[in-house]
């Protein structure tokens, strides 16, 4: 399966919503940089968030999440994960795509 | 397990570099094998030697360099980017006649085919857009 890097803000581009049509079922998603907006619990996308959870795998980069501050507001069942947690998704799942 | 980096963002610019940076740092501290970090469009800043953030500020060429020197990295920034962008080395800057050079120590110029070339070496080729 392949992991998705999502690094752009939801609020600012498209890049979220393409990687989300074009991710199959069963495939993990990371959020990184600015796309860690994307796991804010009370957003106009946390619906469409939500929608997505059951069909894929979901992290978010703790760090880029403490530099913006907003670690304390995101959606519970989005794990976060440091670099060597990154690290070792990328080792785990057979090929990374990146959206940005 | 063997990776391969391409980074396309400018240092200071967007958090390419940073993250990028970050993630070599942490795969190498697992144990992986960093075969190469090409570095490609606004991305080739990242090898400036002329780069001079504040003292108290990280200095993303500088750190790629000691990256390299402690791993011995193939930090690899594509020549077209690069010329177009003014990122020169000694024989190119002789070779268009340039008053000055400015490719920060460990860093090489070359071609795309070492992006491809990566990408075929590597376990994982993963790339930081800005």
């Amino acid at each position: 399966m392949i992991l998705h890097t999502v690094n752009r803000s939801p609020f600012d581009t498209n890049c979220l919503n393409d990687c989300l049509e074009m991710a199959a079922a069963g495939s993990s998603i990371i959020l990184i940089e600015d796309g860690v907006y994307a796991a804010l619990s009370k957003t106009q996308f946390t619906d469409q968030m939500l929608a997505a959870l059951p069909k894929h795998n979901f992290y978010v980069l703790r760090p880029d999440l403490q530099a913006r501050g907003i670690q304390d507001c995101i959606i519970d069942e989005i794990e976060a994960v440091d670099y060597s947690g990154f690290v070792t998704l990328c080792t785990e799942l057979d090929k990374v795509v990146s959206w940005y | 397990m063997i990776f391969s980096l391409a980074v396309y963002g400018a240092p200071f610019s967007c958090q390419a570099s940073d993250s990028a940076y970050q993630f070599a740092c942490a795969l190498l501290e697992q144990g992986h094998r960093l075969h190469r970090v090409f570095f490609y469009h606004d991305g080739v800043y990242n090898g400036s030697t002329l780069a001079t953030p504040p003292q108290d500020e990280r200095n993303i060429p500088t750190s790629w360099s000691q990256l390299a020197e402690e791993h011995e990295l193939d930090l690899v920034i594509c020549v077209a980017a690069g010329l177009r962008r003014g990122m020169l080395d000694a024989t190119e800057a002789d070779r268009y006649e340039k008053p000055a050079h400015n490719l920060e120590q460990g860093f090489t110029l070359s071609g795309l085919g070492q992006l491809v070339e990566a990408a075929m070496i590597s376990d994982r080729m993963i790339t930081f857009g800005n």
